[in-house]
């Protein structure tokens, strides 16, 4: 996010004249337009937005938001935004990457960008599967996933992106996916956060890995099988029945019934967007045995990378001037006269 | 080598020495060579750099040649940790380090060792007797103490314990054994200073400067450097050690200073920006020998530089890249393995035709191969090393001078033309220093650069990929109203820039990048012949680093009365528009390059000349001689070496006595 005034956009500002060439059904479309949804509500000015990103199906994000955008290289996108929003800090600076992209060659950008705490939104679309290079398994695959590359299934045992983020020192973490209705809101919580926020979206490839994640995002199952994470609010899921509580043998979090809606009674925590703790089992939750845990995970500010390199360079230079002639002689010199043959101390 | 002058200081060869070379007005030497060799950890680069300062101060001109090995700190005594810096200075133009040195200063066994063989017949010897141990001539595979065996019958030995007496001379300021003996460079740097008449003040002023925080040490370190010249001074020896003054050089006048390579480059840079009046964004990641630019340009912050130390080469580049993007002249520096890295973001730059500057000090490969040793072999990396028809200017650099002039001209170009811009030097271009005379900023002409702020398309959407007479495309940053576009490495419509890769619009797009880059051959000055004549029998064409020898070697040939002339190449790509025709006018054209003949390759190809090949890749710079012998083979009646391969020489650094065996 930035400081510049807020201004009114629609939707329809967000849109560029090109054709949308995601496969149809792909879950990339239904990002584009949260993420379209959610300019105008941040107040975001086009001029001043950036949309970076790598190689990849996601990566061709750019193209399709009517703002400023830079389609790069493969896994490289946060070193270009780390440039970018160095020669301008006022840029409102968004990362579109990939599982492929920011997570397998693209991982030690993504790691540097978080610890260095770029400003800027870092949006992670998670298919679990290299699609545009037709369906290989991922850095995020689960173990046993079926690809032109994995044949009776994949060996390697995945990544988890939030875990990542968390591990490389990111000071803001949260989830969503494709076609949820809270999506928007967790952009917006993303956007004002000041330094790197990290969103991992699960996002359902139509074509090489389709309804990877019903588990938890059709409706049917969604309620007893996904937790929406509210800063201050009881950490409970399945209409209020369920919640998690800290075993305080274990010193980790364990599911609890909850009855006639008394979470206190049944020792369910309450979620703290600041604790860092807490953030690290959330994002470690197994699947199945606990709900996908989703919303902010972690939400807690640190001074940005950019505002630390600026108050370096005004410390480094204050009281000098820049004069070009003077920086050419610094150093011992000496004069040779016209006449003289002999040099002279300066 | 301060300025190209031609033939008219004939006066004697500037490598000469007291055996070879000519002579002042009485007597004395006009160019004398000294090496110092010593441990790794004996400050040898330090000592070399402040004779260096000396000498410059006195007036002569100069050159230098730095060599150490790629460990920080090698095991000590040992042959491979030996550490050397050789100057060549004198009271005419020096274009070269030279070949074999007049004086050898060895601190320890395995720096004579190392070195000994290189010392001219009849040259000075001085060692340091404090350090022959049994421990350390076991080290470096001594059988029988050499001061004492006869084994130096050829030169002149000056042996005295330096160690002992630096001990001595330090003693009041209480320093313990081990910080004592760290200034035995000091000790014999003023042995130095008075041997060849220079003035120790600067040095005093130095010292004072470096140790300010610790007025002790720099106490004890000028005391042992007023020892060293007292011992020069007052010591009952006659024999080997006199003093010898070497006259200043007759130079232009004008304010000087010495300069390395890589602080030339550095100045370049801030230069050019400050040219085309735009802030400067240097993304780097450390490698030898290149990390010397960015470890400058962190302190030239004021004149708009935003450093930015990167999590690799590739980020470094990248961030150029994102810099550039949004305005600034991105830059980037790095050595062959990490210029390898970077190729497919030049990809990038050149398909999104944004300005980049790209330094590459090349060293020896491949892969990690020689990390402090010199070589020019990453030209086919700079001209063609990169995916799909990727065409980039090349720049190189002939001397730490020129550096500036080629650092500002890689900015013009870069900016002028929305392209990245690769600048060739290398580690021996870096780490040399040579006097170089501030050039007046008032002089440079600029080439202010301007951002594209209201549509270039009345009526209808900016076409951010519209190109000018020269095939230049608009530069637009993010933040001007109006103006938002995409861009990236997708091939992409002509004017609009929107994805498109029909075939027609990748032929286009493919010459249009082409031509784009072919057309600075129009921009650039005409190749012109820096020694000699416009034509004739045979021309030595080099680029690079090489300038000094192959410029000595041709001088001397012309003495001799051969038709042979000097070419030396600045603009590698394109290359200058009449080189061809240039070339085509002398009979032979020989390429000495300190590669397998990659220069060589690419004027045959560009202009189906003959051009004939001169090859070393020992690690060690041209030897005038090397060159000579195969001018000497292209003339009749003279035997001498042919061109190819250039042998191992054992008179240069590095020393082929410093493996690791």
């Amino acid at each position: 996010m930035n400081d510049m005034t807020p201004i009114t956009t629609t939707l329809k500002d967000w849109e560029t004249d090109q054709e949308v060439r995601w496969c149809p059904g792909c879950g990339d479309y239904a990002i584009l337009k949260a993420v379209q949804r959610t300019l105008p509500m941040v107040g975001a000015d086009p001029k001043n937005t950036v949309f970076v990103s790598g190689i990849g199906c996601s990566s061709r994000f750019p193209y399709y938001v009517e703002s400023y955008g830079f389609h790069t290289i493969h896994g490289r996108a946060p070193a270009f935004a780390t440039g970018i929003k160095l020669a301008n800090p006022d840029l409102d600076v968004w990362l579109v990457t990939g599982d492929g992209d920011g997570m397998s060659i693209g991982g030690n950008h993504t790691m540097h960008i978080l610890r260095r705490n770029l400003d800027c939104q870092i949006m992670l679309f998670n298919n679990e599967i290299y699609g545009l290079t037709k369906g290989q398994y991922s850095p995020t695959s689960r173990v046993g996933t079926s690809s032109p590359t994995s044949p009776i299934g994949s060996v390697d045992r995945p990544a988890l992106p939030c875990a990542f983020a968390l591990g490389a020192g990111a000071r803001f973490v949260a989830r969503g996916y494709d076609v949820s209705k809270d999506l928007p809101e967790v952009l917006i919580a993303a956007h004002k956060h000041k330094g790197a926020a990290f969103i991992e979206i699960f996002q359902n490839c139509i074509v090489y890995n389709k309804d990877r994640f019903d588990d938890f995002t059709q409706k049917a199952v969604a309620a007893d099988n996904q937790i929406m994470l509210k800063h201050g609010e009881p950490l409970l899921f399945s209409k209020g029945t369920k919640g998690l509580s800290l075993d305080l043998e274990t010193l980790s979090l364990k599911v609890v019934d909850v009855v006639d809606g008394d979470w206190q009674a049944a020792g369910v925590a309450l979620h703290n967007v600041r604790n860092r703790g807490l953030a690290h089992m959330l994002v470690e939750l197994p699947f199945g045995p606990f709900p996908m845990a989703l919303g902010v995970i972690y939400d807690d500010p640190a001074p940005t990378f950019e505002s630390a390199v600026v108050a370096e360079r005004a410390s480094l230079i204050a009281g000098k001037t820049a004069d070009l002639g003077k920086l050419l002689a610094k150093g011992q010199t000496w004069t040779v006269e016209p006449e003289a043959s002999h040099g002279l101390m300066d | 080598m301060a300025t190209i002058i031609a033939e008219q200081d004939a006066g004697g060869t500037t490598q000469g020495s007291r055996l070879s070379g000519g002579t002042q007005h009485d007597g004395a030497p006009e160019a004398v060579v000294v090496r110092f060799a010593g441990d790794s950890g004996d400050g040898m680069q330090l000592t070399g750099g402040q004779f260096t300062l000396s000498t410059a101060l006195a007036g002569n001109d100069l050159a230098t040649f730095p060599d150490f090995p790629a460990e920080i700190r090698a095991p000590q005594g040992t042959l491979f940790g030996v550490s050397a810096f050789q100057i060549n200075f004198g009271s005419s133009e020096i274009t070269t380090a030279g070949d074999a040195p007049d004086v050898l200063v060895a601190m320890n066994p395995a720096a004579l060792k190392t070195n000994v063989q290189a010392l001219k017949p009849g040259g000075l010897v001085v060692i340091d007797t404090g350090e022959f141990n049994k421990r350390n001539l076991e080290k470096a595979k001594y059988e029988t103490n050499p001061v004492e065996d006869g084994s130096l019958a050829k030169w002149d030995v000056l042996a005295f314990d330096i160690s002992a007496l630096t001990l001595e001379a330090v003693k009041p300021f209480g320093l313990g054994n081990k910080e004592a003996l760290r200034c035995k460079n000091m000790w014999t740097l003023g042995l130095a200073l008075w041997m060849f008449d220079r003035d120790r003040k600067p040095l005093v002023d130095w010292l004072n400067g470096k140790f300010a925080k610790n007025p002790v040490l720099a106490e004890a370190n000028i005391a042992a450097l007023n020892a060293g010249h007292a011992y020069g001074e007052t010591a009952e020896l006659s024999g080997p050690l006199r003093k010898l003054h070497i006259d200043p050089v007759p130079s232009e006048p004008g304010l000087y200073r010495t300069i390395t390579g890589a602080e030339a480059v550095s100045l370049g840079l801030v230069a050019g920006a400050q040219l085309a009046e735009l802030p400067m964004f240097f993304g780097g990641y450390p490698i030898t020998p290149a990390s010397a630019i960015l470890h400058n340009l962190v302190k030239m912050k004021e004149f708009g530089v935003t450093t930015f130390q990167a999590e690799d080469e590739i980020a470094a580049i990248c961030a150029a890249i994102g810099a550039s993007y949004a305005g600034q002249l991105g830059v980037t520096s790095s050595s062959g393995p990490g210029i390898a890295l970077k190729g497919e973001a030049m990809g990038l730059a050149i398909m999104t035709e944004l300005p980049l500057v790209i330094v590459n000090s090349q060293r020896g490969g491949p892969s990690t191969g020689l990390p402090t040793k010199t070589e020019q072999s990453d030209l086919y990396q700079a001209v063609y090393g990169r995916n799909g028809d990727a065409a980039l200017p090349v720049i190189a650099a002939c001397s730490p001078a020129d550096a500036f002039e080629c650092a500002i001209e890689a900015c013009r170009l870069a900016t002028q033309y929305m392209t990245p811009v690769m600048l060739l030097t290398d580690g021996y271009i870096g780490n040399a220093s040579e006097p170089w005379k501030v050039p007046d900023p008032a002089t440079f002409a600029p080439f202010p650069k301007s951002f594209l702020e209201e549509t270039n398309n009345p009526g209808g959407k900016v076409l951010p990929f519209k190109r000018d007479e020269k095939g230049v495309r608009p530069w637009i940053k993010p933040g001007t109203p109006g103006l938002m576009h995409r861009i990236g490495g997708i091939e992409k419509a002509i004017d609009t820039g929107n994805i498109d890769y029909a075939p027609d619009v990748h032929q286009a797009q493919t010459d249009a990048r082409k031509d784009k880059v072919d057309g600075i051959a129009n921009d650039i000055p005409a190749q012109d012949v820096c020694l000699g004549n416009p034509s004739g029998k045979l021309v030595v064409v080099g680029w690079g680093s090489t300038f000094g020898p192959i410029h000595q070697a041709v001088r001397r040939a012309r003495r001799q009365g051969f038709d042979v002339s000097h070419v030396h190449v600045r603009h590698i790509w394109p290359l200058p528009a009449n080189l061809g025709e240039l070339l085509g006018s002398y009979e032979h054209v020989l390429v000495p390059e300190m590669n397998t003949g990659q220069f060589k390759t690419v004027l045959r190809d560009q202009y189906l000349i003959d051009a004939r090949p001169l090859n070393k890749v020992s690690g060690q710079p041209f030897a005038i001689g090397e060159i000579e012998d195969a001018i000497a083979s292209f003339f009749d009646g003279v035997p001498g070496h042919v061109e190819g391969e250039v042998a191992v020489n054992e008179q240069q650094l590095p020393s082929p006595e410093a493996h690791n065996d």
